[in-house]
Protein backbone atom coordinates (compact mmCIF):
# COMPACT_ATOMS: atom_id res chain seq x y z
CA UNK A 1 0.00 0.00 0.00
CA UNK A 2 1.35 3.87 -1.23
CA UNK A 3 2.47 5.56 2.08
CA UNK A 4 3.84 9.01 0.47
CA UNK A 5 4.29 9.08 -2.89
CA UNK A 6 6.91 12.06 -3.48
CA UNK A 7 6.24 14.65 -6.21
CA UNK A 8 5.23 12.67 -8.81
CA UNK A 9 4.92 8.10 -8.57
CA UNK A 10 3.77 6.07 -11.51
CA UNK A 11 4.03 2.34 -12.61
CA UNK A 12 6.21 2.31 -15.38
CA UNK A 13 7.15 -0.46 -17.88
CA UNK A 14 8.62 -1.03 -21.59
CA UNK A 15 5.30 0.94 -22.75
CA UNK A 16 3.01 1.03 -25.64
CA UNK A 17 4.77 0.69 -28.82
CA UNK A 18 2.21 0.21 -32.12
CA UNK A 19 -0.47 2.52 -30.88
CA UNK A 20 -0.07 5.15 -33.60
CA UNK A 21 -2.58 5.15 -35.63
CA UNK A 22 -4.95 5.62 -32.58
CA UNK A 23 -3.07 8.37 -31.15
CA UNK A 24 -1.07 6.73 -28.63
CA UNK A 25 2.73 6.85 -27.83
CA UNK A 26 5.17 4.22 -26.62
CA UNK A 27 5.21 6.18 -22.31
CA UNK A 28 7.29 3.48 -20.47
CA UNK A 29 10.31 4.20 -17.83
CA UNK A 30 11.69 7.42 -18.34
CA UNK A 31 14.86 5.82 -17.91
CA UNK A 32 14.73 2.09 -19.51
CA UNK A 33 17.56 0.76 -18.22
CA UNK A 34 17.30 1.77 -14.83
CA UNK A 35 13.86 -0.05 -14.98
CA UNK A 36 15.49 -2.99 -17.00
CA UNK A 37 18.10 -3.59 -14.14
CA UNK A 38 15.93 -3.69 -11.47
CA UNK A 39 13.49 -6.69 -12.93
CA UNK A 40 16.88 -8.12 -13.61
CA UNK A 41 18.16 -8.20 -10.56
CA UNK A 42 14.88 -9.17 -8.66
CA UNK A 43 14.29 -11.86 -11.68
CA UNK A 44 11.63 -10.59 -13.50
CA UNK A 45 11.21 -10.19 -17.43
CA UNK A 46 12.95 -7.27 -18.22
CA UNK A 47 9.42 -4.99 -19.27
CA UNK A 48 7.84 -6.01 -16.30
CA UNK A 49 5.92 -2.94 -14.50
CA UNK A 50 7.83 -0.92 -11.80
CA UNK A 51 7.74 1.96 -9.95
CA UNK A 52 9.08 5.03 -10.83
CA UNK A 53 9.77 7.74 -8.55
CA UNK A 54 10.51 11.27 -8.94
CA UNK A 55 12.95 12.52 -6.61
CA UNK A 56 12.38 10.50 -4.20
CA UNK A 57 9.67 10.54 -1.22
CA UNK A 58 8.08 7.38 -2.18
CA UNK A 59 6.78 5.09 0.74
CA UNK A 60 5.24 1.71 1.01
CA UNK A 61 4.01 -0.79 3.10
CA UNK A 62 4.79 -4.20 2.18
CA UNK A 63 2.12 -6.65 3.34
CA UNK A 64 2.95 -10.48 2.33
CA UNK A 65 6.74 -9.31 1.98
CA UNK A 66 8.43 -8.84 -0.89
CA UNK A 67 12.09 -8.97 -2.70
CA UNK A 68 13.24 -5.60 -4.41
CA UNK A 69 15.38 -3.72 -5.82
CA UNK A 70 15.62 0.17 -5.91
CA UNK A 71 17.98 1.40 -9.29
CA UNK A 72 18.00 4.62 -11.14
CA UNK A 73 18.56 7.69 -9.30
CA UNK A 74 20.64 6.64 -6.25
CA UNK A 75 18.82 7.47 -3.27
CA UNK A 76 18.67 6.19 0.27
CA UNK A 77 16.39 3.03 0.62
CA UNK A 78 15.20 2.93 4.29
CA UNK A 79 13.18 -0.48 5.61
CA UNK A 80 11.82 -0.05 9.09
CA UNK A 81 14.13 2.56 9.39
CA UNK A 82 16.81 0.41 8.40
CA UNK A 83 19.12 1.32 5.63
CA UNK A 84 19.41 -0.72 2.63
CA UNK A 85 21.52 -0.64 -0.56
CA UNK A 86 20.57 0.49 -3.76
CA UNK A 87 20.98 -1.42 -6.85
CA UNK A 88 20.93 -4.46 -4.72
CA UNK A 89 18.36 -7.21 -4.08
CA UNK A 90 16.54 -6.46 -0.35
CA UNK A 91 14.45 -9.11 1.28
CA UNK A 92 11.66 -6.67 3.08
CA UNK A 93 9.16 -8.44 5.59
CA UNK A 94 6.14 -8.89 5.83
CA UNK A 95 4.65 -5.46 7.36
CA UNK A 96 7.40 -3.31 6.98
CA UNK A 97 7.86 -0.17 5.76
CA UNK A 98 9.56 0.94 2.02
CA UNK A 99 11.12 4.55 1.97
CA UNK A 100 12.88 5.97 -0.84
CA UNK A 101 14.74 9.33 0.07
CA UNK A 102 15.31 11.70 -2.11
CA UNK A 103 18.41 11.38 -4.35
CA UNK A 104 21.37 13.01 -4.07
CA UNK A 105 21.61 12.82 -7.95
CA UNK A 106 19.38 12.19 -10.70
CA UNK A 107 15.77 12.29 -10.65
CA UNK A 108 13.98 9.07 -11.11
CA UNK A 109 14.48 6.32 -8.82
CA UNK A 110 12.93 2.82 -9.82
CA UNK A 111 11.40 0.39 -7.66
CA UNK A 112 11.37 -3.17 -9.02
CA UNK A 113 9.67 -5.89 -7.02
CA UNK A 114 10.18 -9.65 -7.33
CA UNK A 115 6.75 -10.90 -9.14
CA UNK A 116 5.80 -7.31 -10.85
CA UNK A 117 3.78 -4.49 -10.14
CA UNK A 118 0.31 -6.34 -11.54
CA UNK A 119 -2.14 -3.43 -11.94
CA UNK A 120 -4.83 -3.96 -15.00
CA UNK A 121 -3.00 -3.07 -18.43
CA UNK A 122 -4.09 -0.94 -20.67
CA UNK A 123 -3.48 -1.43 -24.71
CA UNK A 124 -0.97 -4.19 -23.31
CA UNK A 125 1.28 -1.49 -20.86
CA UNK A 126 0.66 -0.51 -17.16
CA UNK A 127 2.94 1.95 -17.85
CA UNK A 128 1.35 5.76 -17.02
CA UNK A 129 1.14 8.30 -19.83
CA UNK A 130 0.73 11.61 -18.60
CA UNK A 131 0.47 13.31 -22.06
CA UNK A 132 -2.37 10.93 -22.65
CA UNK A 133 -3.67 10.49 -20.09
CA UNK A 134 -3.75 6.29 -20.24
CA UNK A 135 -2.96 3.89 -17.66
CA UNK A 136 -2.84 3.99 -14.47
CA UNK A 137 -3.31 7.07 -12.47
CA UNK A 138 -0.34 8.57 -11.04
CA UNK A 139 -0.40 7.06 -7.63
CA UNK A 140 -1.79 8.36 -4.46
CA UNK A 141 -1.67 7.40 -1.31
CA UNK A 142 -4.16 4.89 -0.04
CA UNK A 143 -3.19 3.00 -3.34
CA UNK A 144 -2.99 -0.56 -3.08
CA UNK A 145 -0.62 -2.30 -5.51
CA UNK A 146 -1.40 -5.98 -6.78
CA UNK A 147 1.78 -7.86 -7.08
CA UNK A 148 1.85 -10.99 -9.35
CA UNK A 149 3.29 -14.25 -9.07
CA UNK A 150 7.24 -14.51 -9.26
CA UNK A 151 8.25 -16.76 -12.09
CA UNK A 152 12.05 -18.47 -12.61
CA UNK A 153 14.87 -17.96 -10.08
CA UNK A 154 16.90 -14.25 -9.59
CA UNK A 155 20.21 -14.36 -10.65
CA UNK A 156 23.39 -15.13 -8.93
CA UNK A 157 24.37 -11.63 -8.44
CA UNK A 158 22.28 -8.85 -5.95
CA UNK A 159 24.31 -6.42 -6.83
CA UNK A 160 24.53 -4.29 -9.60
CA UNK A 161 27.83 -1.45 -9.74
CA UNK A 162 26.41 1.71 -11.87
CA UNK A 163 27.18 4.93 -12.30
CA UNK A 164 25.69 7.28 -10.88
CA UNK A 165 24.24 10.45 -12.80
CA UNK A 166 26.37 13.71 -13.00
CA UNK A 167 25.92 16.43 -11.32
CA UNK A 168 27.36 19.11 -13.54
CA UNK A 169 26.66 19.03 -17.45
CA UNK A 170 25.84 16.43 -19.09
CA UNK A 171 26.74 16.05 -22.55
CA UNK A 172 24.73 13.67 -24.80
CA UNK A 173 24.46 12.75 -28.58
CA UNK A 174 22.43 13.69 -31.25
CA UNK A 175 21.75 12.85 -34.97
CA UNK A 176 21.22 16.38 -36.72
CA UNK A 177 17.88 16.24 -38.98
CA UNK A 178 15.79 15.64 -39.50
CA UNK A 179 14.66 19.40 -39.86
CA UNK A 180 17.42 21.38 -38.82
CA UNK A 181 17.62 22.78 -42.66
CA UNK A 182 14.63 24.96 -41.39
CA UNK A 183 17.47 26.97 -39.45
CA UNK A 184 20.47 29.38 -40.12
CA UNK A 185 23.69 27.86 -39.92
CA UNK A 186 24.76 29.69 -37.15
CA UNK A 187 21.79 28.50 -34.81
CA UNK A 188 22.78 24.72 -35.50
CA UNK A 189 26.32 25.35 -34.78
CA UNK A 190 24.81 27.08 -31.48
CA UNK A 191 22.80 24.24 -30.81
CA UNK A 192 26.41 22.40 -30.60
CA UNK A 193 28.05 24.60 -28.86
CA UNK A 194 25.63 26.19 -26.34
CA UNK A 195 25.19 24.38 -22.74
CA UNK A 196 21.70 24.86 -22.47
CA UNK A 197 19.76 25.06 -19.34
CA UNK A 198 17.23 22.73 -18.30
CA UNK A 199 14.37 24.77 -17.03
CA UNK A 200 11.87 24.10 -14.43
CA UNK A 201 9.37 23.31 -16.69
CA UNK A 202 9.91 19.73 -17.27
CA UNK A 203 8.19 15.84 -17.07
CA UNK A 204 7.88 13.18 -18.49
CA UNK A 205 6.80 14.58 -22.00
CA UNK A 206 9.64 17.19 -22.17
CA UNK A 207 12.37 19.18 -20.91
CA UNK A 208 12.47 22.63 -21.84
CA UNK A 209 15.68 24.00 -22.15
CA UNK A 210 16.93 27.40 -21.90
CA UNK A 211 19.72 29.41 -24.05
CA UNK A 212 19.58 31.17 -27.23
CA UNK A 213 16.62 31.48 -29.38
CA UNK A 214 17.08 29.55 -32.39
CA UNK A 215 16.72 31.17 -35.69
CA UNK A 216 14.92 30.25 -38.88
CA UNK A 217 16.45 30.21 -41.96
CA UNK A 218 15.31 32.37 -45.37
CA UNK A 219 12.00 30.40 -46.12
CA UNK A 220 11.25 28.83 -43.20
CA UNK A 221 10.56 32.41 -41.24
CA UNK A 222 6.58 31.84 -41.02
CA UNK A 223 6.81 28.10 -42.64
CA UNK A 224 4.25 25.66 -40.79
CA UNK A 225 5.34 22.47 -40.54
CA UNK A 226 3.02 19.95 -41.90
CA UNK A 227 2.40 17.76 -38.48
CA UNK A 228 4.78 14.39 -38.45
CA UNK A 229 5.49 12.04 -36.44
CA UNK A 230 8.70 12.14 -33.36
CA UNK A 231 10.19 9.93 -31.66
CA UNK A 232 11.85 10.15 -27.52
CA UNK A 233 15.07 12.49 -27.29
CA UNK A 234 13.62 14.61 -30.96
CA UNK A 235 14.42 18.46 -30.06
CA UNK A 236 11.29 20.15 -31.29
CA UNK A 237 11.98 23.84 -31.94
CA UNK A 238 9.07 25.87 -30.78
CA UNK A 239 7.58 28.65 -33.00
CA UNK A 240 9.90 30.79 -30.12
CA UNK A 241 13.20 29.49 -30.66
CA UNK A 242 13.21 27.63 -27.91
CA UNK A 243 14.06 23.91 -27.66
CA UNK A 244 11.97 20.98 -26.15
CA UNK A 245 13.89 17.02 -25.72
CA UNK A 246 11.11 14.74 -26.00
CA UNK A 247 11.28 12.35 -22.78
CA UNK A 248 8.90 9.11 -22.56
CA UNK A 249 5.58 10.82 -22.96
CA UNK A 250 6.16 12.78 -25.85
CA UNK A 251 3.08 13.31 -28.32
CA UNK A 252 2.95 10.84 -30.90
CA UNK A 253 3.14 13.77 -33.69
CA UNK A 254 3.93 17.12 -33.71
CA UNK A 255 3.74 20.31 -35.59
CA UNK A 256 6.93 22.58 -34.93
CA UNK A 257 10.76 21.09 -36.76
CA UNK A 258 12.82 18.81 -34.87
CA UNK A 259 16.55 20.68 -35.51
CA UNK A 260 18.07 17.22 -34.04
CA UNK A 261 17.55 13.75 -31.98
CA UNK A 262 19.40 12.21 -29.29
CA UNK A 263 20.99 8.79 -29.43
CA UNK A 264 18.48 6.24 -28.07
CA UNK A 265 20.69 4.64 -25.66
CA UNK A 266 21.49 8.78 -24.27
CA UNK A 267 18.09 9.59 -23.63
CA UNK A 268 17.40 7.46 -20.49
CA UNK A 269 20.69 9.82 -19.21
CA UNK A 270 18.09 12.82 -20.23
CA UNK A 271 15.61 11.57 -17.96
CA UNK A 272 18.28 11.70 -14.93
CA UNK A 273 18.94 15.38 -15.62
CA UNK A 274 17.89 18.03 -13.22
CA UNK A 275 16.31 21.48 -13.55
CA UNK A 276 19.07 23.79 -13.46
CA UNK A 277 22.07 21.65 -14.79
CA UNK A 278 23.31 21.97 -18.21
CA UNK A 279 22.70 19.66 -21.27
CA UNK A 280 25.67 19.74 -24.38
CA UNK A 281 25.17 17.94 -27.59
CA UNK A 282 27.54 16.19 -29.55
CA UNK A 283 26.77 15.64 -33.33
CA UNK A 284 27.51 12.08 -34.66
CA UNK A 285 26.83 10.79 -37.87
CA UNK A 286 24.72 7.75 -38.56
CA UNK B 1 6.41 9.30 -56.71
CA UNK B 2 9.83 11.31 -55.40
CA UNK B 3 10.69 9.85 -51.45
CA UNK B 4 13.35 12.24 -49.16
CA UNK B 5 14.58 10.25 -46.54
CA UNK B 6 15.67 11.66 -43.18
CA UNK B 7 17.06 10.16 -39.99
CA UNK B 8 15.61 10.88 -37.08
CA UNK B 9 18.40 9.94 -34.41
CA UNK B 10 20.17 6.35 -34.92
CA UNK B 11 16.79 4.36 -34.95
CA UNK B 12 14.26 6.80 -36.63
CA UNK B 13 14.05 7.20 -40.18
CA UNK B 14 11.40 9.98 -41.69
CA UNK B 15 10.78 9.38 -45.45
CA UNK B 16 8.99 12.57 -46.94
CA UNK B 17 6.81 12.59 -49.76
CA UNK B 18 4.53 14.25 -51.59
CA UNK B 19 0.97 14.18 -49.93
CA UNK B 20 -1.37 11.97 -48.14
CA UNK B 21 -2.42 9.90 -50.64
CA UNK B 22 1.39 9.05 -51.03
CA UNK B 23 1.58 8.37 -47.49
CA UNK B 24 -1.56 6.11 -47.27
CA UNK B 25 0.50 3.93 -50.22
CA UNK B 26 3.87 4.31 -48.80
CA UNK B 27 2.68 2.62 -45.24
CA UNK B 28 0.98 0.18 -46.44
CA UNK B 29 3.67 -1.22 -48.67
CA UNK B 30 5.82 -0.41 -45.89
CA UNK B 31 3.07 -2.41 -43.37
CA UNK B 32 3.34 -5.25 -45.89
CA UNK B 33 6.76 -6.20 -45.89
CA UNK B 34 6.68 -5.63 -41.63
CA UNK B 35 3.87 -8.33 -42.01
CA UNK B 36 5.99 -10.66 -44.39
CA UNK B 37 9.30 -10.61 -41.94
CA UNK B 38 11.33 -8.04 -44.37
CA UNK B 39 11.62 -5.46 -41.88
CA UNK B 40 13.47 -7.19 -38.79
CA UNK B 41 13.91 -4.79 -36.11
CA UNK B 42 10.99 -1.96 -36.97
CA UNK B 43 8.81 -1.23 -34.10
CA UNK B 44 6.48 1.01 -35.63
CA UNK B 45 5.32 2.90 -38.72
CA UNK B 46 3.86 6.53 -37.58
CA UNK B 47 1.95 8.22 -40.57
CA UNK B 48 2.01 12.46 -40.41
CA UNK B 49 0.73 14.56 -43.17
CA UNK B 50 3.29 13.75 -45.67
CA UNK B 51 5.81 11.21 -43.71
CA UNK B 52 6.28 8.13 -42.92
CA UNK B 53 8.56 7.85 -39.74
CA UNK B 54 10.01 4.39 -39.50
CA UNK B 55 10.73 3.97 -35.87
CA UNK B 56 12.94 0.85 -35.31
CA UNK B 57 14.69 -1.12 -31.97
CA UNK B 58 18.38 -1.51 -31.91
CA UNK B 59 18.15 -4.96 -33.50
CA UNK B 60 17.60 -3.37 -36.61
CA UNK B 61 19.89 -2.85 -39.15
CA UNK B 62 19.37 0.60 -40.20
CA UNK B 63 21.08 0.74 -43.54
CA UNK B 64 18.85 -2.40 -44.99
CA UNK B 65 15.64 -0.96 -43.63
CA UNK B 66 16.42 2.59 -45.59
CA UNK B 67 17.08 0.70 -48.66
CA UNK B 68 13.81 -1.11 -48.06
CA UNK B 69 11.83 2.49 -47.44
CA UNK B 70 13.82 4.29 -49.57
CA UNK B 71 13.40 1.85 -52.91
CA UNK B 72 9.84 0.27 -52.26
CA UNK B 73 7.28 0.90 -55.19
CA UNK B 74 4.09 1.23 -53.64
CA UNK B 75 1.08 -0.76 -55.18
CA UNK B 76 -1.40 2.07 -56.59
CA UNK B 77 -4.28 2.20 -53.39
CA UNK B 78 -7.82 1.29 -54.38
CA UNK B 79 -10.09 4.71 -54.48
CA UNK B 80 -10.01 4.67 -50.80
CA UNK B 81 -10.18 2.26 -47.79
CA UNK B 82 -13.24 0.98 -46.35
CA UNK B 83 -16.61 2.08 -48.25
CA UNK B 84 -18.44 2.93 -45.46
CA UNK B 85 -19.33 6.02 -44.43
CA UNK B 86 -19.20 7.16 -41.00
CA UNK B 87 -22.01 9.47 -40.11
CA UNK B 88 -21.02 12.43 -37.08
CA UNK B 89 -23.93 14.33 -36.24
CA UNK B 90 -22.93 17.97 -35.09
CA UNK B 91 -24.80 21.20 -33.69
CA UNK B 92 -23.07 24.25 -35.34
CA UNK B 93 -22.60 26.55 -32.75
CA UNK B 94 -18.68 26.83 -31.96
CA UNK B 95 -17.04 29.68 -30.73
CA UNK B 96 -14.79 30.02 -34.13
CA UNK B 97 -17.80 30.14 -36.38
CA UNK B 98 -17.67 33.80 -36.86
CA UNK B 99 -13.91 33.62 -37.18
CA UNK B 100 -13.73 31.23 -39.68
CA UNK B 101 -16.47 32.76 -41.51
CA UNK B 102 -14.31 35.90 -41.96
CA UNK B 103 -11.37 34.24 -42.53
CA UNK B 104 -12.83 32.14 -45.26
CA UNK B 105 -15.06 34.72 -46.91
CA UNK B 106 -18.10 32.71 -46.43
CA UNK B 107 -21.30 32.69 -44.19
CA UNK B 108 -21.75 30.28 -41.37
CA UNK B 109 -24.70 28.52 -42.91
CA UNK B 110 -21.93 28.51 -46.01
CA UNK B 111 -19.75 27.20 -43.93
CA UNK B 112 -21.53 24.55 -41.99
CA UNK B 113 -22.72 23.57 -45.49
CA UNK B 114 -18.68 23.39 -47.28
CA UNK B 115 -18.13 21.08 -43.56
CA UNK B 116 -21.25 18.94 -44.05
CA UNK B 117 -20.70 18.96 -48.37
CA UNK B 118 -17.86 16.93 -48.45
CA UNK B 119 -16.74 13.13 -47.37
CA UNK B 120 -13.31 13.90 -44.73
CA UNK B 121 -11.11 11.07 -44.62
CA UNK B 122 -8.36 10.09 -41.59
CA UNK B 123 -5.32 10.61 -42.69
CA UNK B 124 -3.21 10.48 -39.45
CA UNK B 125 -3.94 10.07 -35.67
CA UNK B 126 -1.81 12.59 -32.84
CA UNK B 127 -2.18 15.09 -30.00
CA UNK B 128 -4.29 12.52 -28.29
CA UNK B 129 -5.80 9.00 -28.17
CA UNK B 130 -8.40 9.32 -30.78
CA UNK B 131 -7.94 12.37 -32.50
CA UNK B 132 -7.65 11.65 -36.50
CA UNK B 133 -6.55 14.08 -38.59
CA UNK B 134 -9.56 14.70 -41.25
CA UNK B 135 -8.55 15.70 -44.86
CA UNK B 136 -11.46 16.86 -46.69
CA UNK B 137 -11.72 17.22 -51.00
CA UNK B 138 -11.56 21.01 -51.34
CA UNK B 139 -9.82 24.16 -49.94
CA UNK B 140 -13.28 26.12 -48.88
CA UNK B 141 -12.47 25.63 -44.98
CA UNK B 142 -8.79 26.23 -44.76
CA UNK B 143 -8.10 28.29 -41.62
CA UNK B 144 -4.81 28.60 -39.90
CA UNK B 145 -4.71 27.89 -35.68
CA UNK B 146 -6.02 30.40 -32.97
CA UNK B 147 -3.15 32.92 -32.36
CA UNK B 148 -3.72 31.58 -28.55
CA UNK B 149 -4.53 28.25 -27.35
CA UNK B 150 -7.39 27.52 -25.31
CA UNK B 151 -7.15 26.29 -21.77
CA UNK B 152 -9.45 23.82 -21.76
CA UNK B 153 -12.02 22.68 -25.57
CA UNK B 154 -15.12 20.37 -23.89
CA UNK B 155 -14.41 16.63 -25.51
CA UNK B 156 -16.58 16.31 -28.54
CA UNK B 157 -15.25 19.79 -29.96
CA UNK B 158 -15.66 19.55 -33.89
CA UNK B 159 -12.88 22.17 -35.09
CA UNK B 160 -10.65 23.02 -38.10
CA UNK B 161 -7.40 24.30 -38.83
CA UNK B 162 -4.00 24.20 -40.91
CA UNK B 163 -6.25 22.21 -43.91
CA UNK B 164 -7.67 20.03 -41.45
CA UNK B 165 -10.94 19.29 -39.47
CA UNK B 166 -10.60 17.04 -36.01
CA UNK B 167 -12.78 16.04 -32.94
CA UNK B 168 -11.66 16.52 -29.75
CA UNK B 169 -12.10 12.93 -27.68
CA UNK B 170 -11.57 14.73 -24.41
CA UNK B 171 -11.46 17.93 -22.73
CA UNK B 172 -7.84 19.17 -23.44
CA UNK B 173 -6.31 22.85 -24.05
CA UNK B 174 -6.36 23.31 -27.62
CA UNK B 175 -5.52 26.02 -30.39
CA UNK B 176 -7.67 25.12 -33.35
CA UNK B 177 -10.89 27.01 -34.36
CA UNK B 178 -13.96 25.70 -32.59
CA UNK B 179 -17.27 25.37 -35.49
CA UNK B 180 -19.35 22.78 -33.68
CA UNK B 181 -19.82 20.12 -30.81
CA UNK B 182 -21.06 16.38 -31.42
CA UNK B 183 -22.04 13.82 -29.21
CA UNK B 184 -20.22 10.97 -30.61
CA UNK B 185 -17.34 9.03 -28.18
CA UNK B 186 -14.28 9.73 -29.90
CA UNK B 187 -12.13 7.21 -27.62
CA UNK B 188 -13.68 4.49 -25.80
CA UNK B 189 -11.32 1.65 -24.19
CA UNK B 190 -14.38 -0.58 -24.19
CA UNK B 191 -14.12 -0.51 -28.04
CA UNK B 192 -11.88 -2.21 -30.44
CA UNK B 193 -10.35 -0.33 -31.15
CA UNK B 194 -10.62 2.62 -28.91
CA UNK B 195 -10.62 5.20 -31.34
CA UNK B 196 -13.33 5.93 -34.13
CA UNK B 197 -11.54 7.76 -36.10
CA UNK B 198 -8.22 6.17 -37.50
CA UNK B 199 -6.53 6.99 -40.68
CA UNK B 200 -8.39 5.62 -43.58
CA UNK B 201 -11.99 5.94 -42.00
CA UNK B 202 -13.71 7.95 -44.01
CA UNK B 203 -16.52 10.54 -42.44
CA UNK B 204 -19.40 13.05 -43.35
CA UNK B 205 -20.60 15.14 -40.91
CA UNK B 206 -24.82 16.44 -40.82
CA UNK B 207 -26.01 19.19 -38.85
CA UNK B 208 -28.54 18.43 -36.03
CA UNK B 209 -31.42 20.66 -34.57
Amino acid sequence: MVEATGPQATVQDAGRPGYSDLGVGVSGAADRAAARLGNRLVGNPEDAAVLEATFGGLAVRVRGGATVAVTGAPCEVVVDGRPVGHHCRVRVPAGARLRLDAPAAGVRSYLAVRGSIAVDPVLGSRSTDVLAGLGPAALSVGDVLPVGAARGVPPATDLAPVASPPAGDVSVRVVLGPRHDWFTADAVQALLRTPWTVSRDSNRVGMRLDGPAMERAAGFADAELPSEGVVRGSLQIAASGRPTVFLADHPVTGGYPVAAVVLDADTDLLAQVRAGQRLRFRAVGV
Amino acid sequence: MSRTLRPCGDLGLLAEVDDTAAVTALHAALREEMTAGRLAGVADLIRGARTVLVRMTPRADVRAVAAVVGEIEPAPQAASGPDRVLDIGVVYDGDDLDEVAAHTGLTVPEVVAAHTGQVWTVAFAGFAPGFGYLQGTDDRLVVPRRDESRISVPAGAVALAARFSGVYPRPSPGGWQLIGQTGERMWDLDRDPPALLTPGTRVRFHEEG
